[in-house]
Protein backbone atom coordinates (compact mmCIF):
# COMPACT_ATOMS: atom_id res chain seq x y z
CA UNK A 1 0.00 0.00 0.00
CA UNK A 2 1.16 3.70 -0.77
CA UNK A 3 2.30 5.53 1.91
CA UNK A 4 2.29 9.02 1.65
CA UNK A 5 3.49 11.46 4.54
CA UNK A 6 2.89 9.98 8.06
CA UNK A 7 1.07 12.74 9.59
CA UNK A 8 -0.87 13.51 6.62
CA UNK A 9 -2.28 9.93 6.82
CA UNK A 10 -3.48 9.64 9.75
CA UNK A 11 -5.36 12.34 9.51
CA UNK A 12 -6.88 11.32 6.75
CA UNK A 13 -7.73 7.85 8.86
CA UNK A 14 -9.41 10.37 11.35
CA UNK A 15 -11.37 12.03 8.89
CA UNK A 16 -13.16 9.39 7.38
CA UNK A 17 -14.00 7.67 10.42
CA UNK A 18 -15.00 10.55 12.60
CA UNK A 19 -18.48 10.52 11.44
CA UNK A 20 -18.98 6.81 12.70
CA UNK A 21 -16.71 7.40 15.70
CA UNK A 22 -19.16 10.54 16.74
CA UNK A 23 -22.33 7.44 16.44
CA UNK A 24 -19.79 5.19 18.03
CA UNK A 25 -19.15 6.77 20.79
CA UNK A 26 -22.19 9.27 21.49
CA UNK A 27 -24.96 7.07 20.82
CA UNK A 28 -23.34 3.17 20.96
CA UNK A 29 -20.89 3.25 23.80
CA UNK A 30 -21.87 6.41 26.00
CA UNK A 31 -25.45 4.68 26.19
CA UNK A 32 -24.17 1.40 26.70
CA UNK A 33 -22.37 1.91 29.92
CA UNK A 34 -25.12 4.61 31.07
CA UNK A 35 -28.11 1.94 30.47
CA UNK A 36 -26.13 0.09 32.72
CA UNK A 37 -25.05 2.52 35.49
CA UNK A 38 -28.96 3.65 35.18
CA UNK A 39 -30.01 0.21 36.02
CA UNK A 40 -28.26 0.39 39.51
CA UNK A 41 -30.42 3.94 40.50
CA UNK A 42 -33.68 4.36 41.10
CA UNK A 43 -33.75 7.70 38.92
CA UNK A 44 -37.29 8.94 37.52
CA UNK A 45 -35.90 11.76 35.28
CA UNK A 46 -36.85 14.16 38.39
CA UNK A 47 -36.30 13.43 41.72
CA UNK A 48 -32.50 13.32 43.28
CA UNK A 49 -31.00 9.58 42.08
CA UNK A 50 -30.45 7.17 44.32
CA UNK A 51 -27.84 4.12 44.38
CA UNK A 52 -29.50 0.90 44.64
CA UNK A 53 -26.75 -2.06 43.72
CA UNK A 54 -28.72 -4.95 42.14
CA UNK A 55 -32.25 -4.26 43.55
CA UNK A 56 -34.06 -3.45 40.24
CA UNK A 57 -32.70 -6.93 39.02
CA UNK A 58 -33.77 -8.65 42.27
CA UNK A 59 -37.25 -6.95 42.47
CA UNK A 60 -37.46 -7.92 38.70
CA UNK A 61 -36.27 -11.60 38.84
CA UNK A 62 -38.77 -11.85 41.82
CA UNK A 63 -41.58 -10.27 40.81
CA UNK A 64 -44.33 -12.59 39.33
CA UNK A 65 -44.86 -10.29 36.17
CA UNK A 66 -41.27 -10.38 34.60
CA UNK A 67 -41.89 -14.67 34.79
CA UNK A 68 -45.27 -14.05 33.17
CA UNK A 69 -43.56 -11.84 30.65
CA UNK A 70 -41.32 -14.37 30.31
CA UNK A 71 -43.81 -17.00 29.37
CA UNK A 72 -45.66 -15.09 26.99
CA UNK A 73 -42.38 -14.91 25.22
CA UNK A 74 -41.89 -18.72 25.16
CA UNK A 75 -45.19 -19.27 24.23
CA UNK A 76 -45.17 -17.19 21.16
CA UNK A 77 -41.85 -18.64 20.74
CA UNK A 78 -43.50 -22.27 20.54
CA UNK A 79 -46.29 -21.30 18.33
CA UNK A 80 -44.24 -19.14 16.04
CA UNK A 81 -41.18 -21.28 15.14
CA UNK A 82 -42.30 -24.33 13.99
CA UNK A 83 -44.67 -22.61 12.08
CA UNK A 84 -42.84 -19.98 10.47
CA UNK A 85 -40.24 -23.05 9.39
CA UNK A 86 -42.45 -25.06 7.63
CA UNK A 87 -44.58 -22.53 5.82
CA UNK A 88 -41.03 -20.62 4.68
CA UNK A 89 -39.54 -23.96 4.05
CA UNK A 90 -42.64 -25.49 2.27
CA UNK A 91 -42.66 -21.63 0.36
CA UNK A 92 -39.18 -21.82 -0.72
CA UNK A 93 -39.88 -25.65 -1.82
CA UNK A 94 -41.98 -24.39 -3.82
CA UNK A 95 -40.33 -21.88 -5.27
CA UNK A 96 -37.38 -23.87 -6.29
CA UNK A 97 -39.49 -25.41 -8.92
CA UNK A 98 -38.76 -24.49 -12.32
CA UNK A 99 -42.32 -23.71 -13.24
CA UNK A 100 -43.65 -20.22 -15.01
CA UNK A 101 -44.84 -17.71 -12.78
CA UNK A 102 -42.59 -18.56 -9.96
CA UNK A 103 -40.97 -15.33 -10.28
CA UNK A 104 -44.24 -13.17 -9.84
CA UNK A 105 -45.02 -15.40 -6.44
CA UNK A 106 -41.46 -14.14 -5.12
CA UNK A 107 -42.58 -10.60 -5.17
CA UNK A 108 -45.84 -11.46 -4.22
CA UNK A 109 -44.61 -13.08 -1.07
CA UNK A 110 -42.34 -10.07 -0.10
CA UNK A 111 -45.24 -7.52 -0.25
CA UNK A 112 -46.14 -8.40 3.16
CA UNK A 113 -42.16 -8.27 4.04
CA UNK A 114 -41.76 -4.05 2.60
CA UNK A 115 -45.07 -3.13 4.56
CA UNK A 116 -43.90 -1.61 8.03
CA UNK A 117 -45.01 -3.52 11.15
CA UNK A 118 -47.01 -0.36 12.12
CA UNK A 119 -48.75 -0.88 8.58
CA UNK A 120 -49.79 -4.89 9.07
CA UNK A 121 -50.44 -5.20 12.61
CA UNK A 122 -53.41 -2.40 12.36
CA UNK A 123 -54.38 -4.61 9.22
CA UNK A 124 -54.53 -7.49 11.26
CA UNK A 125 -56.21 -6.18 14.52
CA UNK A 126 -58.95 -5.28 11.75
CA UNK A 127 -58.48 -8.64 9.91
CA UNK A 128 -58.84 -10.33 13.12
CA UNK A 129 -62.49 -8.33 14.48
CA UNK A 130 -64.38 -11.05 16.20
CA UNK A 131 -67.59 -10.00 13.96
CA UNK A 132 -66.41 -7.80 10.94
CA UNK A 133 -62.94 -9.28 10.04
CA UNK A 134 -62.81 -11.64 6.96
CA UNK A 135 -60.90 -14.20 9.01
CA UNK A 136 -63.55 -15.59 11.02
CA UNK A 137 -66.50 -15.25 7.79
CA UNK A 138 -64.08 -17.52 6.46
CA UNK A 139 -64.05 -19.54 9.04
CA UNK A 140 -67.66 -19.52 9.54
CA UNK A 141 -67.85 -20.04 5.61
CA UNK A 142 -66.22 -23.76 6.65
CA UNK A 143 -68.75 -24.05 9.83
CA UNK A 144 -66.13 -22.88 12.80
CA UNK A 145 -66.80 -20.45 14.91
CA UNK A 146 -63.70 -18.24 15.09
CA UNK A 147 -62.50 -16.89 18.52
CA UNK A 148 -62.82 -13.27 19.77
CA UNK A 149 -58.63 -13.43 18.58
CA UNK A 150 -57.25 -9.98 20.49
CA UNK A 151 -60.09 -9.62 22.86
CA UNK A 152 -59.82 -13.53 24.44
CA UNK A 153 -56.92 -14.03 26.84
CA UNK A 154 -56.34 -17.39 25.16
CA UNK A 155 -56.28 -16.26 21.75
CA UNK A 156 -54.61 -13.03 21.78
CA UNK A 157 -51.04 -14.33 21.57
CA UNK A 158 -52.35 -16.66 18.83
CA UNK A 159 -53.52 -13.34 16.68
CA UNK A 160 -50.12 -12.11 16.96
CA UNK A 161 -48.51 -15.08 15.96
CA UNK A 162 -50.91 -15.75 12.70
CA UNK A 163 -50.36 -11.78 12.17
CA UNK A 164 -46.04 -12.42 12.49
CA UNK A 165 -46.10 -15.83 10.05
CA UNK A 166 -47.74 -13.80 7.29
CA UNK A 167 -45.39 -10.56 7.93
CA UNK A 168 -42.13 -12.60 7.67
CA UNK A 169 -42.77 -15.66 5.57
CA UNK A 170 -41.65 -13.93 2.64
CA UNK A 171 -38.09 -13.18 4.47
CA UNK A 172 -37.23 -16.31 5.31
CA UNK A 173 -38.90 -18.25 2.80
CA UNK A 174 -35.91 -16.62 0.13
CA UNK A 175 -33.16 -17.11 2.22
CA UNK A 176 -34.62 -21.01 2.37
CA UNK A 177 -34.88 -20.26 -1.37
CA UNK A 178 -31.45 -19.36 -1.67
CA UNK A 179 -29.80 -22.28 0.51
CA UNK A 180 -31.95 -25.34 -1.55
CA UNK A 181 -30.43 -22.57 -4.56
CA UNK A 182 -27.60 -23.85 -3.35
CA UNK A 183 -27.55 -28.14 -3.10
CA UNK A 184 -25.66 -29.46 -5.56
CA UNK A 185 -27.80 -31.19 -8.06
CA UNK A 186 -25.55 -34.35 -8.07
CA UNK A 187 -27.18 -35.70 -4.85
CA UNK A 188 -30.74 -35.77 -5.97
CA UNK A 189 -29.17 -37.80 -9.52
CA UNK A 190 -27.50 -39.88 -7.41
CA UNK A 191 -30.65 -40.74 -5.35
CA UNK A 192 -32.74 -40.92 -8.37
CA UNK A 193 -30.48 -43.96 -9.71
CA UNK A 194 -30.69 -45.46 -6.15
CA UNK A 195 -34.60 -45.28 -6.93
CA UNK A 196 -35.37 -42.92 -4.02
CA UNK A 197 -38.72 -41.41 -3.58
CA UNK A 198 -39.27 -37.37 -3.09
CA UNK A 199 -39.54 -38.06 0.19
CA UNK A 200 -36.45 -39.57 1.06
CA UNK A 201 -34.73 -37.22 -1.14
CA UNK A 202 -36.44 -34.70 1.54
CA UNK A 203 -35.15 -36.14 4.89
CA UNK A 204 -31.94 -37.68 3.63
CA UNK A 205 -30.57 -34.91 1.25
CA UNK A 206 -32.37 -31.81 1.84
CA UNK A 207 -32.94 -31.13 5.40
CA UNK A 208 -29.19 -32.58 6.44
CA UNK A 209 -27.78 -29.97 3.80
CA UNK A 210 -29.94 -26.94 4.85
CA UNK A 211 -29.35 -27.71 8.65
CA UNK A 212 -26.99 -24.82 8.82
CA UNK A 213 -29.90 -22.33 7.34
CA UNK A 214 -32.44 -24.12 9.43
CA UNK A 215 -30.19 -23.22 12.81
CA UNK A 216 -29.83 -19.57 11.29
CA UNK A 217 -33.76 -19.09 11.04
CA UNK A 218 -34.35 -20.43 14.13
CA UNK A 219 -31.66 -18.33 16.31
CA UNK A 220 -32.75 -15.15 14.24
CA UNK A 221 -36.31 -16.05 15.24
CA UNK A 222 -35.22 -16.44 19.13
CA UNK A 223 -33.85 -12.98 19.29
CA UNK A 224 -37.12 -11.51 17.05
CA UNK A 225 -38.87 -12.76 19.16
CA UNK A 226 -37.39 -11.79 22.36
CA UNK A 227 -38.21 -8.36 20.93
CA UNK A 228 -41.84 -8.16 20.23
CA UNK A 229 -42.95 -4.56 19.95
CA UNK A 230 -44.57 -3.16 17.17
CA UNK A 231 -47.69 -6.06 16.29
CA UNK A 232 -48.17 -5.74 20.66
CA UNK A 233 -48.43 -1.98 20.88
CA UNK A 234 -50.59 -1.68 18.50
CA UNK A 235 -52.98 -5.14 18.26
CA UNK A 236 -53.22 -5.33 21.86
CA UNK A 237 -51.15 -3.14 24.44
CA UNK A 238 -49.95 -6.31 26.16
CA UNK A 239 -53.59 -7.32 26.84
CA UNK A 240 -56.07 -8.61 27.65
CA UNK A 241 -55.34 -9.60 31.21
CA UNK A 242 -51.67 -9.29 30.19
CA UNK A 243 -51.70 -11.75 27.81
CA UNK A 244 -49.83 -10.26 24.85
CA UNK A 245 -47.43 -8.42 27.87
CA UNK A 246 -43.87 -8.89 26.44
CA UNK A 247 -40.23 -7.25 27.47
CA UNK A 248 -39.79 -4.54 25.23
CA UNK A 249 -43.42 -3.53 25.67
CA UNK A 250 -42.40 -4.03 29.67
CA UNK A 251 -39.44 -1.75 28.75
CA UNK A 252 -41.25 1.03 27.12
CA UNK A 253 -44.27 0.77 29.41
CA UNK A 254 -42.12 1.29 32.77
CA UNK A 255 -39.16 4.02 30.57
CA UNK A 256 -42.01 6.49 29.26
CA UNK A 257 -45.47 6.03 30.80
CA UNK A 258 -43.80 5.59 34.22
CA UNK A 259 -40.61 7.53 33.84
CA UNK A 260 -38.90 4.38 36.24
CA UNK A 261 -35.67 4.59 34.33
CA UNK A 262 -33.68 2.64 36.49
CA UNK A 263 -36.23 -0.68 36.65
CA UNK A 264 -36.67 -0.50 32.84
CA UNK A 265 -33.07 -0.51 32.05
CA UNK A 266 -32.19 -3.56 34.23
CA UNK A 267 -35.32 -4.83 33.03
CA UNK A 268 -33.72 -4.37 29.24
CA UNK A 269 -29.84 -5.10 30.42
CA UNK A 270 -31.45 -8.83 31.73
CA UNK A 271 -33.36 -8.75 27.84
CA UNK A 272 -29.95 -8.21 27.00
CA UNK A 273 -28.40 -10.88 28.20
CA UNK A 274 -30.84 -13.48 26.99
CA UNK A 275 -30.24 -12.21 23.00
CA UNK A 276 -26.73 -12.19 23.76
CA UNK A 277 -26.50 -15.82 24.57
CA UNK A 278 -28.78 -16.69 21.75
CA UNK A 279 -26.06 -14.69 19.54
CA UNK A 280 -22.95 -16.04 20.48
CA UNK A 281 -24.29 -19.99 20.17
CA UNK A 282 -25.36 -19.02 16.70
CA UNK A 283 -21.59 -17.31 15.97
CA UNK A 284 -20.24 -20.39 17.57
CA UNK A 285 -21.90 -23.16 15.71
CA UNK A 286 -21.82 -20.92 12.61
CA UNK A 287 -18.21 -21.17 12.78
CA UNK A 288 -18.09 -24.80 13.22
CA UNK A 289 -20.48 -25.43 9.89
CA UNK A 290 -18.41 -23.28 7.75
CA UNK A 291 -15.52 -25.46 9.02
CA UNK A 292 -17.12 -28.56 8.22
CA UNK A 293 -17.58 -27.45 4.50
CA UNK A 294 -14.40 -25.63 4.17
CA UNK B 1 -45.77 -41.58 -18.20
CA UNK B 2 -43.40 -39.10 -17.18
CA UNK B 3 -45.49 -36.28 -18.68
CA UNK B 4 -48.45 -37.25 -16.47
CA UNK B 5 -46.44 -36.92 -13.47
CA UNK B 6 -45.14 -33.75 -14.78
CA UNK B 7 -48.87 -31.73 -15.53
CA UNK B 8 -49.58 -33.81 -11.71
CA UNK B 9 -46.99 -32.04 -10.16
CA UNK B 10 -47.65 -28.71 -12.29
CA UNK B 11 -51.41 -28.71 -10.72
CA UNK B 12 -49.88 -29.35 -6.91
CA UNK B 13 -47.60 -26.77 -7.40
CA UNK B 14 -50.01 -23.83 -8.46
CA UNK B 15 -53.51 -24.88 -6.01
CA UNK B 16 -50.41 -24.53 -3.30
CA UNK B 17 -48.88 -21.76 -4.26
CA UNK B 18 -51.61 -19.86 -5.16
CA UNK B 19 -53.36 -20.67 -1.68
CA UNK B 20 -50.18 -19.43 -0.57
CA UNK B 21 -50.45 -16.43 -2.51
CA UNK B 22 -53.81 -16.01 -1.34
CA UNK B 23 -53.14 -16.10 2.30
CA UNK B 24 -50.15 -13.20 1.33
CA UNK B 25 -52.38 -10.94 -0.48
CA UNK B 26 -56.20 -10.71 0.77
CA UNK B 27 -55.00 -8.93 3.55
CA UNK B 28 -53.71 -6.26 1.44
CA UNK B 29 -57.36 -6.68 -0.85
CA UNK B 30 -59.18 -6.05 2.28
CA UNK B 31 -57.31 -2.87 3.17
CA UNK B 32 -57.44 -1.22 0.20
CA UNK B 33 -61.21 -2.51 0.29
CA UNK B 34 -61.75 -1.08 3.65
CA UNK B 35 -59.80 2.27 2.66
CA UNK B 36 -63.01 2.93 0.04
CA UNK B 37 -65.62 2.10 2.74
CA UNK B 38 -68.04 4.51 4.10
CA UNK B 39 -67.72 4.45 7.81
CA UNK B 40 -71.35 2.59 8.43
CA UNK B 41 -70.33 -0.10 5.50
CA UNK B 42 -67.65 -1.28 8.47
CA UNK B 43 -69.97 -3.26 10.38
CA UNK B 44 -72.34 -4.80 8.47
CA UNK B 45 -72.88 -8.73 8.89
CA UNK B 46 -72.40 -10.67 6.94
CA UNK B 47 -69.28 -8.35 5.79
CA UNK B 48 -68.85 -6.39 2.61
CA UNK B 49 -65.57 -7.91 0.79
CA UNK B 50 -66.29 -4.60 -2.15
CA UNK B 51 -67.47 -1.66 -0.78
CA UNK B 52 -71.37 -1.50 -1.52
CA UNK B 53 -70.90 2.27 -2.23
CA UNK B 54 -66.88 3.24 -2.74
CA UNK B 55 -65.70 6.48 -1.41
CA UNK B 56 -62.76 8.98 -1.03
CA UNK B 57 -63.87 10.05 2.60
CA UNK B 58 -61.65 7.95 4.27
CA UNK B 59 -58.53 9.48 3.05
CA UNK B 60 -60.04 13.09 3.04
CA UNK B 61 -60.92 12.43 7.11
CA UNK B 62 -57.58 11.05 7.55
CA UNK B 63 -55.93 14.84 6.02
CA UNK B 64 -58.55 15.94 8.45
CA UNK B 65 -58.31 14.81 11.74
CA UNK B 66 -54.42 14.54 11.96
CA UNK B 67 -51.43 16.83 10.02
CA UNK B 68 -50.94 13.47 7.63
CA UNK B 69 -49.31 15.64 4.65
CA UNK B 70 -47.14 16.75 7.35
CA UNK B 71 -46.49 13.25 8.23
CA UNK B 72 -45.55 11.98 4.84
CA UNK B 73 -43.31 14.99 4.42
CA UNK B 74 -41.69 13.78 7.61
CA UNK B 75 -41.05 10.72 6.93
CA UNK B 76 -39.43 11.58 3.51
CA UNK B 77 -37.50 13.65 4.98
CA UNK B 78 -36.23 11.98 8.22
CA UNK B 79 -35.56 8.93 5.56
CA UNK B 80 -33.51 10.37 2.78
CA UNK B 81 -31.33 13.32 5.01
CA UNK B 82 -30.78 9.67 7.90
CA UNK B 83 -30.06 7.51 4.63
CA UNK B 84 -27.54 9.99 3.23
CA UNK B 85 -26.04 10.33 6.43
CA UNK B 86 -25.85 6.68 7.24
CA UNK B 87 -24.50 5.89 3.76
CA UNK B 88 -21.76 8.42 3.56
CA UNK B 89 -20.67 7.58 7.17
CA UNK B 90 -20.29 3.98 6.84
CA UNK B 91 -18.40 4.36 3.17
CA UNK B 92 -16.20 6.80 4.47
CA UNK B 93 -15.27 4.50 7.49
CA UNK B 94 -15.09 0.92 4.82
CA UNK B 95 -12.66 2.79 2.93
CA UNK B 96 -9.91 3.44 5.95
CA UNK B 97 -10.67 -0.43 6.94
CA UNK B 98 -10.63 -1.93 3.61
CA UNK B 99 -7.74 0.08 2.09
CA UNK B 100 -5.73 2.27 4.25
CA UNK B 101 -3.22 0.54 6.77
CA UNK B 102 -2.96 1.91 10.80
CA UNK B 103 -2.22 0.44 13.76
CA UNK B 104 -5.25 -0.62 15.51
CA UNK B 105 -7.33 -1.19 12.57
CA UNK B 106 -8.80 -4.67 12.61
CA UNK B 107 -9.51 -4.21 16.59
CA UNK B 108 -11.26 -0.72 15.87
CA UNK B 109 -13.60 -2.84 13.12
CA UNK B 110 -13.47 -5.78 15.54
CA UNK B 111 -15.07 -3.28 17.86
CA UNK B 112 -17.68 -1.86 14.84
CA UNK B 113 -18.93 -5.47 14.28
CA UNK B 114 -19.43 -6.01 18.10
CA UNK B 115 -22.16 -3.28 18.31
CA UNK B 116 -24.01 -5.33 16.32
CA UNK B 117 -25.15 -7.73 19.06
CA UNK B 118 -26.25 -4.96 21.00
CA UNK B 119 -29.94 -4.53 20.69
CA UNK B 120 -31.50 -1.18 20.36
CA UNK B 121 -33.87 -1.34 23.06
CA UNK B 122 -31.07 -1.69 25.66
CA UNK B 123 -29.56 2.09 24.27
CA UNK B 124 -32.80 3.55 23.65
CA UNK B 125 -33.67 5.00 27.04
CA UNK B 126 -29.91 6.04 27.64
CA UNK B 127 -30.08 7.57 24.15
CA UNK B 128 -33.34 9.40 25.14
CA UNK B 129 -32.17 10.97 27.92
CA UNK B 130 -28.57 11.89 26.44
CA UNK B 131 -30.63 13.72 23.76
CA UNK B 132 -33.02 15.44 26.52
CA UNK B 133 -29.88 16.63 28.16
CA UNK B 134 -28.66 17.83 24.97
CA UNK B 135 -32.08 19.51 24.35
CA UNK B 136 -32.56 17.66 21.39
CA UNK B 137 -36.12 15.89 21.90
CA UNK B 138 -38.73 16.19 19.56
CA UNK B 139 -36.71 17.48 16.76
CA UNK B 140 -35.40 16.07 13.10
CA UNK B 141 -31.43 16.43 14.57
CA UNK B 142 -32.68 14.17 17.71
CA UNK B 143 -34.57 11.76 15.23
CA UNK B 144 -31.37 11.83 13.15
CA UNK B 145 -28.18 11.56 14.95
CA UNK B 146 -27.79 8.34 15.67
CA UNK B 147 -27.52 7.19 12.06
CA UNK B 148 -24.01 8.56 12.32
CA UNK B 149 -23.10 5.12 13.09
CA UNK B 150 -24.28 1.87 10.81
CA UNK B 151 -22.02 -1.12 11.43
CA UNK B 152 -23.81 -3.57 8.99
CA UNK B 153 -23.32 -1.02 6.03
CA UNK B 154 -19.31 -0.54 7.11
CA UNK B 155 -19.17 -4.01 7.32
CA UNK B 156 -20.76 -4.99 3.94
CA UNK B 157 -19.13 -1.66 2.04
CA UNK B 158 -15.96 -2.91 4.08
CA UNK B 159 -15.89 -6.40 2.21
CA UNK B 160 -16.66 -5.00 -0.89
CA UNK B 161 -13.55 -2.13 -0.91
CA UNK B 162 -11.14 -4.52 0.51
CA UNK B 163 -11.77 -6.47 -2.83
CA UNK B 164 -10.97 -3.78 -5.12
CA UNK B 165 -7.49 -4.47 -6.91
CA UNK B 166 -4.78 -1.88 -5.23
CA UNK B 167 -3.43 -1.14 -8.24
CA UNK B 168 -6.18 1.37 -9.23
CA UNK B 169 -5.44 3.16 -5.94
CA UNK B 170 -1.74 3.44 -6.31
CA UNK B 171 -1.58 4.68 -9.80
CA UNK B 172 -4.18 7.52 -8.63
CA UNK B 173 -2.02 8.14 -5.41
CA UNK B 174 1.12 8.29 -7.52
CA UNK B 175 -0.75 10.94 -9.73
CA UNK B 176 -0.75 12.95 -6.74
CA UNK B 177 -4.59 12.29 -5.33
CA UNK B 178 -5.88 12.89 -2.04
CA UNK B 179 -7.23 10.15 -0.12
CA UNK B 180 -10.34 12.28 -0.32
CA UNK B 181 -10.56 12.35 -3.99
CA UNK B 182 -9.63 8.75 -4.49
CA UNK B 183 -12.89 8.10 -2.62
CA UNK B 184 -15.52 10.41 -4.07
CA UNK B 185 -13.55 10.18 -7.83
CA UNK B 186 -12.23 6.42 -7.82
CA UNK B 187 -13.73 3.85 -4.37
CA UNK B 188 -17.53 4.83 -5.02
CA UNK B 189 -17.79 4.75 -8.24
CA UNK B 190 -16.35 1.33 -8.24
CA UNK B 191 -18.48 -0.06 -5.43
CA UNK B 192 -22.01 1.45 -6.67
CA UNK B 193 -23.89 -1.88 -6.63
CA UNK B 194 -22.94 -2.62 -2.75
CA UNK B 195 -23.78 1.11 -2.51
CA UNK B 196 -26.80 0.67 -3.89
CA UNK B 197 -27.98 -2.20 -1.69
CA UNK B 198 -26.91 -0.65 1.81
CA UNK B 199 -28.89 2.48 0.58
CA UNK B 200 -32.30 0.63 -0.70
CA UNK B 201 -31.80 -1.25 2.78
CA UNK B 202 -31.34 1.80 5.02
CA UNK B 203 -33.95 3.45 3.48
CA UNK B 204 -36.31 0.91 4.15
CA UNK B 205 -35.06 0.75 7.50
CA UNK B 206 -35.28 4.17 8.27
CA UNK B 207 -38.93 4.41 6.37
CA UNK B 208 -40.65 1.69 8.75
CA UNK B 209 -38.73 2.48 11.76
CA UNK B 210 -40.91 3.04 14.91
CA UNK B 211 -39.88 2.78 18.18
CA UNK B 212 -36.81 5.50 17.84
CA UNK B 213 -39.15 8.07 16.30
CA UNK B 214 -42.08 6.96 18.60
CA UNK B 215 -39.78 7.91 21.75
CA UNK B 216 -38.10 10.99 20.27
CA UNK B 217 -41.23 12.70 18.22
CA UNK B 218 -43.84 13.97 20.94
CA UNK B 219 -45.66 16.63 18.81
CA UNK B 220 -48.10 16.08 15.87
CA UNK B 221 -46.26 18.44 13.64
CA UNK B 222 -42.69 16.48 13.95
CA UNK B 223 -44.04 12.71 13.44
CA UNK B 224 -43.33 10.39 11.09
CA UNK B 225 -46.01 8.25 8.95
CA UNK B 226 -46.07 4.74 11.02
CA UNK B 227 -45.61 7.34 14.50
CA UNK B 228 -48.78 9.33 13.54
CA UNK B 229 -50.57 5.81 12.55
CA UNK B 230 -50.22 4.64 15.54
CA UNK B 231 -51.25 7.69 17.95
CA UNK B 232 -54.35 7.12 15.58
CA UNK B 233 -55.06 3.88 16.32
CA UNK B 234 -54.91 4.60 20.03
CA UNK B 235 -57.52 7.77 19.53
CA UNK B 236 -59.49 6.23 16.94
CA UNK B 237 -59.62 2.70 17.39
CA UNK B 238 -62.86 1.72 15.09
CA UNK B 239 -62.57 3.71 12.26
CA UNK B 240 -60.76 1.41 10.17
CA UNK B 241 -62.15 2.81 7.10
CA UNK B 242 -59.35 6.09 7.59
CA UNK B 243 -56.81 3.72 9.80
CA UNK B 244 -56.26 1.43 5.81
CA UNK B 245 -55.99 4.57 4.00
CA UNK B 246 -53.26 5.56 6.25
CA UNK B 247 -51.65 2.16 5.94
CA UNK B 248 -51.86 1.99 2.47
CA UNK B 249 -50.36 5.68 1.85
CA UNK B 250 -47.65 4.17 4.11
CA UNK B 251 -46.62 1.17 2.15
CA UNK B 252 -46.71 2.72 -1.88
CA UNK B 253 -43.20 4.26 -1.19
CA UNK B 254 -42.24 0.95 0.04
CA UNK B 255 -43.76 -1.01 -2.96
CA UNK B 256 -41.77 1.63 -5.51
CA UNK B 257 -38.38 1.17 -4.13
CA UNK B 258 -38.55 -2.27 -4.30
CA UNK B 259 -40.00 -2.30 -7.57
CA UNK B 260 -37.02 -0.23 -9.10
CA UNK B 261 -34.49 -2.30 -6.65
CA UNK B 262 -35.67 -5.77 -6.05
CA UNK B 263 -32.35 -7.08 -7.20
CA UNK B 264 -30.41 -4.64 -4.96
CA UNK B 265 -32.57 -6.03 -1.79
CA UNK B 266 -32.27 -9.64 -2.85
CA UNK B 267 -28.37 -9.33 -2.93
CA UNK B 268 -28.33 -7.70 0.54
CA UNK B 269 -30.30 -9.74 2.74
CA UNK B 270 -28.58 -12.98 1.21
CA UNK B 271 -24.82 -11.04 2.40
CA UNK B 272 -27.33 -10.25 5.97
CA UNK B 273 -28.54 -13.56 6.22
CA UNK B 274 -25.06 -15.53 5.57
CA UNK B 275 -22.54 -13.12 6.74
Amino acid sequence: MVTLNKRRKSLDVLFFLLPSLFGLIVFQMLPFGYSFFLSLTDWDVLSKINFLGLDNYINILKSSEFWKVLGNTLYYMVLYIPLILIVSLGLASLLNFKVPGRKVFRVIFYIPVLTSWVAAALLWRWLLSPYYGPINEILQFFGLNGPSWLYDKHWAMPGIVFASIWKDMGYFGLIFLSALQSIDKTYYEAAKIDGASAFQNFFKITLPLISPTMFFVIIISIINSFQLFPQVMIMTQGGPYGSTQVMVERIYTYAFDYYKMGYATAFSWILFVFIFVATIIQLKLQNKWVHYEG
Amino acid sequence: MRGRKFIYRRVIFYIVVILLAIFALLPFFWMLSTSLKETKALTTIPIQWLPEKPSFDPYLKLFEVFPFGRAIFNSLFISIIGTFISVLSASMAAFVFGKIEFRGREVLFGFFLATMMIPGNLLMIPNYLILRSLNLLDSYTGVLLPSFFNAFGTFLLRQNIKSLPDSYLEAAFMDGASRIKVFFKIILPLIKPALTTVTVLTFMGNWNSYLWPLIVLTSKEKMTLTVGLSLLNGQHMSDYNMLMAGAIISIIPMIIVYAFSQKYIEVGFNVGGLK
